[in-house]
């Protein structure tokens, strides 16, 4: 059984300026040229902002460890998704045309 | 048996006869939504997917759609759903403690946060349709003919995209307006919030999907 306990207000409003520097931070840096690093640092931006809420808001942090290992689970199939089917599209070029083996 | 069977008046006339207390009870729903939520994230996931490959395959004609965004828009946008998260956040806080008017007013500025989200949203559209950036609805491309095509895909995934993610915004202000009305009806507090706390659960993960939709959308070729 889990402790649903109340968090303080100054946890949320930490949270929120948290969150809201990084959406200006993703809005800046997206006018910076890093080449491929632009969508990295993107991305890792919003997947601390997504853990941040999740955590948080979400109350993740409090949940009993079933309702963990599901959200985990969920974020873990939609990896797959992307990655198996990139695993195709990112190497079609690989071979080249007409001598596959 | 009937001698060990609670009397109806001595349990909280939240607790449904299926659930052993409470707690359990509370733990059960966010469970059961949090499986809810495992069914949207795939749900947006495929979109996201079919993104990763088609941004893959046309790298050059995805960066050219962005000067066609709104990123300042996009950008105040997030912070406004970010707001609004707070304040639901908040609105379940005040759920927890049992205090009526507080969780009336969080729910409220929610809302309201929710609403002018909506707003920017759609001058956006306005915005785009003017410049026929519709994909099939007379859809022009001139500065980079050659991405003709290619671009319209992107404006498709732009399209569904963000369509999707405000029809689910328009769910959370439905499901805001019922526990509004669902908060003078009944005393939320320590032992009875969880429609409030799941609602919460439903609008963070809106949130959630639009953190990731701003970069991906409107910032693909800003640097450009």
């Amino acid at each position: 059984m889990t402790e649903h306990k109340v968090l303080p207000v100054r946890t949320y409003v930490l949270i929120w300026a948290i969150l809201i520097c990084a959406t200006f931070t993703t809005l800046g840096i997206a006018f910076i040229d890093l080449g491929p690093w632009n969508i990295v640092v993107a991305m890792m931006i919003a997947f601390t902002k997504m853990s941040l809420v999740v955590l948080f808001f979400m109350h993740v942090k409090q949940q009993t460890a079933l309702t963990k290992l599901f959200v985990v689970a969920g974020f873990f199939f939609l990896a797959i998704l992307i990655f198996v089917a990139m695993t195709d599209y990112g190497t079609r070029t690989w071979m080249p045309q007409g001598r596959m083996w | 048996m009937a001698d060990q069977a609670v009397p109806m008046e001595q349990h909280s006339p939240f607790l449904q006869h299926h659930f052993d207390d409470l707690d359990q009870q509370l733990d059960s729903s966010t469970l059961g939504m949090w499986v809810f939520l495992l069914t949207e994230i795939m749900f947006f996931g495929g979109m996201f997917g079919a993104y990763t490959i088609y941004r893959h395959m046309y790298p050059g004609a995805f960066a050219s759609t962005s000067r066609y965004m709104e990123p300042v828009l996009g950008g105040i946008n997030t912070a406004v759903l970010i707001c609004s998260s707070l304040t639901m956040a908040l609105a379940v806080r005040y759920a927890q403690l049992g205090n009526r008017k507080l969780i009336r007013i969080f729910l409220i500025l929610t809302m309201i946060f929710g609403v002018a989200f909506i707003g920017v949203k759609f001058s956006e559209y306005y915005l785009h349709w003017k410049e026929h950036l519709v994909p099939w609805m007379g859809f022009q491309y001139p500065d980079h003919p050659e991405f003709f095509q290619q671009a319209q895909i992107l404006f498709c995934f732009y399209f569904f995209m963000t369509g999707f993610h405000a029809l689910h915004m328009f769910v959370g202000l439905g499901l805001l307006t019922w526990l509004l009305i669902k908060n003078e009806r009944i005393a939320f507090g320590p032992a009875y919030y969880n429609p409030v706390e799941i609602t919460g659960l439903y609008w963070h993960f809106v949130d959630i999907v639009w953190i990731f939709l701003f970069p991906l959308l409107y910032l693909i070729g800003a640097n450009k």
